[in-house]
């Protein structure tokens, strides 16, 4: 097989997401089809915009509303191979939060870079 | 690209999202409640009129009727597609994203 | 469908997965692996605690080649292998070895 096709047979794929945790189903149902994608070893990007930021946040904890923490899986995605976890800036800035205030290791980048990022995609999913 | 809005800028922020990301002269089609961010006379007529000179805005037909209006009462610069004109954005843009 | 254990009901999926992980005991795991034929060594038990430990942390269980990985980390080379999984776990180390350690069926296998 040839550089190519390996490439080709890898795709681009972007998880994008918007919504805060536990109010709704988007962020954990992106997160499951981001893990199922990773077992599969396509090349993943992990983006949280918007109050998609909010699924970062450290210390979660859904006892009292009695519902799984699925945020605690986020923490998995290293071991799925999933690296490039991106957050968008003046979302984080927007809702007061800094890097330390998340739970994985992010970079941080612009409006700009990240518009930039979902043009070189073969596919983006989103909530 | 194509990205695609489909909620009131006066219910949601979605739209305002779509215009933080999308890189000038990518493809935003609105369509379902996203259809009144593209009509004259509302408080957001200034912003549509803004985003037609930065993007290719096309907006779903189908969808202003159902809603009791019509093509002539789109801001100048966004163009009215249907269904047809819809599968072609899809086929034509490259990656698409839905500003749920 | 259901496990019957010293005279409990404990309800599973048409898979044989527990439908309530807080029902699981080292005796029920004893009487799944029984189901497939599987006497449960210590090499097992140490997978299967491992697995636990996983969900405990992160609120799912590892596909296949994520736990070869975790085990490699945490065991070394000889153990975080496919190899010596599979020889343990013949059915699949991550669908057999959750089933017994009652968590659900893997994130990633379909």
């Amino acid at each position: 097989m040839s550089d190519t096709e390996d490439d080709a047979s890898a795709k681009k794929f972007m998880f994008l997401t918007r919504k805060a945790p536990h109010g709704t189903i988007y962020a954990h149902e992106i997160l499951e089809a981001m893990l199922i994608c990773g077992a599969y070893e396509q090349d993943i990007t992990a983006l949280f915009i918007d109050d998609g930021v909010y699924c970062l946040k450290k210390g979660q904890d859904t006892k009292a509303i009695n519902i799984k923490n699925f945020a605690k899986a986020y923490g998995a995605m290293d071991g799925y191979d999933i690296e490039k976890v991106y957050v968008d800036k003046s979302s984080m800035e927007a809702r007061g939060l800094t890097p330390k205030d998340l739970m994985l290791d992010v970079e941080v980048k612009t409006a700009e870079e990240i518009g930039r990022l979902m043009e070189e995609q073969d596919v983006i999913i989103t909530g | 690209m194509l990205h695609l809005v489909n909620k009131s800028p006066f219910e949601r922020r979605s739209m305002e999202s779509c215009l933080r990301f999308a890189a000038k002269g990518s493809a935003i089609l609105l369509y379902e409640d996203g259809v009144v961010a593209g009509l004259k006379g509302t408080a957001f007529a200034d912003l549509a009129l803004g985003m037609a000179k930065h993007y290719r805005v096309y907006a779903l037909v189908p969808d202003l009727a159902a809603r009791g209006f019509s093509e002539s009462q789109l801001v100048e610069g966004i163009t009215p597609v249907g269904y047809d004109g819809f599968v072609d954005l899809v086929a034509e843009n490259g990656p698409v994203q839905s500003w749920v | 469908m259901a496990y019957e254990l010293n005279g409990k009901t404990i309800e599973h999926d048409e898979e044989g997965y527990l439908t309530d992980i807080n029902e699981w005991s080292q005796e029920l795991a004893e009487l799944i692996a029984k189901a497939d034929e599987l006497p449960l060594t210590n090499e097992h038990w140490e997978v299967i605690n491992f697995l636990r430990e996983y969900y405990n942390e992160y609120q799912i269980a590892p596909a296949i080649r994520v736990l070869v990985k975790a085990v490699k980390k945490q065991f070394g080379e000889e153990k975080g292998n496919n190899k010596y999984l599979y020889e343990l776990f013949p059915y699949g180390p991550a669908k057999q070895a959750c089933k017994i350690a009652g968590l659900p069926k893997p994130t990633g296998c379909i």
